[in-house]
């Protein structure tokens, strides 16, 4: 019994976690209330919930066979009320992905700028300082007003959630790279634009990438509220029409597939730090 | 000296200190050098060796006076002067190709890959590192890594070399071999090198001229020792010249004793003519201004010291 590795115990411990928490779910979703009597005509207006004692909240087997049902065909367009779970992410890792982009775009190249300069460090502190505990969805009626337009708007949010990790992480990776690597690249000659790229970008990489990684976890956790503002399409746009339309099942299913989606998403960004760590 | 290849005119370092008032590690330090000599530097900790160093390569800048270095004074730092680091301070996340290449294309910039890959490979051959130009820093061990920070310094065939306690951080018998490749190199190559050491053999090793330093803040630079022994010393039997002993206890008899009160004692201490001391002429004479030190009696009686200075 002890030959079996740590990884295969631990596995199907999960497995084990996993089973009873179906089950209980299975169980405590199965139990009747009682049912009244109630006539006929009555009884068509109230839901199984009054009529048959079935629980208002799904059980394991419905999610299951509804989420089965939704991905045999992820990508159906049966108009704006009424779309395939595909689309509905696919929406969603678009905004991310773009407004991210964006942020990877203005973050890094600033933090650098922050880093390398004391002088810049200093004069912008108090605006970062002010700037980053702001709550993103704080921005979105300011974004609305001034862009005019709800699905930008939904991107710029994610633009300034995800732009404080990577900018501060940068800026201190750029400003703690070893003084001994910079006097390596000083007594070489080599100028400040190679020096940037062949000695500080390499150092401060880990740095960066975990500034990063930490941005697109914010970012998927806003995505998901700011689609419930902005409404029309996207993942939480779906949560939040599927608790209107008080299909519980869905808004279960949709909260399984954003934490999968959001553990890829950590996962590929955690691939892209390991490449770029070194061994001191 | 006629030929001053490297020539430091008065250089002070000052910093401000604490309310206002300004440390002065050292000031107004004249020290020069000729081409091709291996010079160490010797001295307490603070008393300002390092910052000397940073000077020479161009990492800091002195608070007064200038260095000229084969005619002309410096501003900043040279390919010309190679630094090798204590920590060696290699780029962890290039190879030891990597690291050395990196040095090369900053110097050639122009040189294509196999060129550079070539030129590199020499240098490391030279330290004895071949077979090992794919590992990274964190496969070497401690005297691999300074190996790879000498091939580093010498690729980019400097005119001098600065060691900042190079070997300081290894073990006794790496730190023999390097210590013997660092001769060797220097020898064939006719580097001249400034090295910074705690190390009184390692001083009397390598060294052509030793500076001995006096303890900071306010460090000067007390004498210019001249090592006596014959340029083709051999590590092995080099405690059995005779002038060795005397070497050594001069030396330190200076660190443990002369180095604190050396300011106190010689009021008419010339910075800019620095006592130049021979060791072992008749009678253990100190040349020029420098009084003759009256014989210290050994501590353990019954054991008298090694005769010398017969």
């Amino acid at each position: 019994m002890t030959t079996i590795s740590l990884r295969l115990r631990a596995g199907l411990v999960s497995i084990a976690l996993l089973a009873a928490f179906l089950g209980i779910w299975h169980l405590a979703t199965r139990a009747s209330a009682p049912v009244k009597a109630m006539s006929p005509e009555y009884a068509k207006l109230m839901g199984l919930t009054a009529t048959q004692g079935k629980s208002a909240m799904p059980g394991p087997l419905d999610v299951g066979a509804k989420l089965w049902e939704h991905l045999k065909r992820p990508f159906y367009d049966n108009g704006p009320n009424d779309k395939g779970l595909g689309i509905q992410l696919g929406y969603s890792i678009a905004r991310v992905g773009l407004g991210y982009l964006l942020a990877v775009l203005v973050a890094i190249p600033l933090g650098f700028l922050i880093g390398m300069s004391p002088l810049l460090s200093r004069a912008l502190d108090p605006f970062i300082q002010v700037l980053k505990p702001i709550s993103p969805l704080a921005w979105m009626p300011l974004a609305l007003y001034t862009i005019k337009d709800s699905s930008i708007s939904a991107i710029f949010v994610i633009f300034i959630c995800s732009i404080w990790p990577m900018l501060l992480n940068t800026v201190f990776g750029v400003a703690s790279v070893r003084k001994e690597w910079i006097n390596v690249a000083r007594t070489l000659e080599v100028g400040t634009l190679r020096r940037a790229f062949t000695v500080i970008l390499p150092a401060a990489a880990p740095t960066i990438l975990t500034g990063m990684r930490i941005s697109i976890g914010i970012a998927w956790l806003v995505i998901v509220a700011a689609e419930m503002l902005v409404g029309g399409t996207g993942i939480g746009y779906f949560v939040w029409n599927e608790w209107n339309n008080l299909s519980i099942t869905n808004v279960i299913i949709a909260i399984l597939l954003i934490g999968i989606v959001g553990m890829l998403l950590d996962q590929i960004l955690a691939r892209f730090t390991r490449m770029v760590t070194f061994p001191e | 000296m006629t030929d001053k290849f490297v020539s430091i005119e008065g250089i002070a370092k000052r910093y401000p200190g604490a309310s206002g008032a300004t440390t002065t590690v050292f000031e107004n330090l004249w020290l020069s050098m000729a081409r091709g000599e291996f010079c160490c530097v010797i001295g307490h900790s603070g008393c300002g060796k390092t910052t000397v160093l940073n000077i020479l390569a161009g990492l800091d800048a002195p608070s007064e006076g200038t260095v000229i270095v084969d005619g002309q004074a410096i501003s900043g730092t040279s390919l010309d002067r190679a630094v090798i680091f204590q920590s060696h301070a290699l780029l962890p996340w290039r190879t030891v190709l990597g690291n050395v290449s990196y040095a090369v294309t900053s110097k050639w910039r122009n040189w294509d890959r196999a060129k550079v890959k070539a030129h590199a490979q020499t240098f490391i051959d030279l330290v004895g590192l071949t077979g090992s130009e794919h590992k990274r820093p964190s496969e070497l061990s401690g005297g691999m890594k300074q190996r790879v920070g000498i091939a580093r310094a010498l690729s980019i065939t400097p005119k001098m070399m600065l060691m900042d306690e190079p070997f300081s951080a290894l073990d006794a018998l790496t730190r023999g071999t390097l210590q013997d490749e660092v001769r060797r190199i220097c020898l064939e190559t006719g580097q001249t090198a400034f090295m910074i050491t705690h190390d009184v053999d390692e001083a009397i090793y390598l060294a052509d001229k030793i500076f001995l330093m006096t303890n900071g803040p306010g460090a000067v630079l007390a004498e210019v020792v001249e090592n006596p022994l014959p340029r083709d010393r051999g590590r092995t039997d080099l405690h059995r010249h005779p002038l060795y002993y005397a070497l050594r206890n001069h030396i330190i008899d200076f660190l443990v004793t002369r180095s604190k009160n050396f300011t106190a004692e010689t009021p008419d201490h010339d910075p800019r003519n620095v006592p130049v001391i021979h060791i072992g002429k008749p009678g253990l004479t100190i040349a020029s201004d420098v009084k003759p030190e009256p014989p210290r009696e050994p501590s353990w009686p019954g054991l008298s010291r090694p005769s010398t200075c017969s």
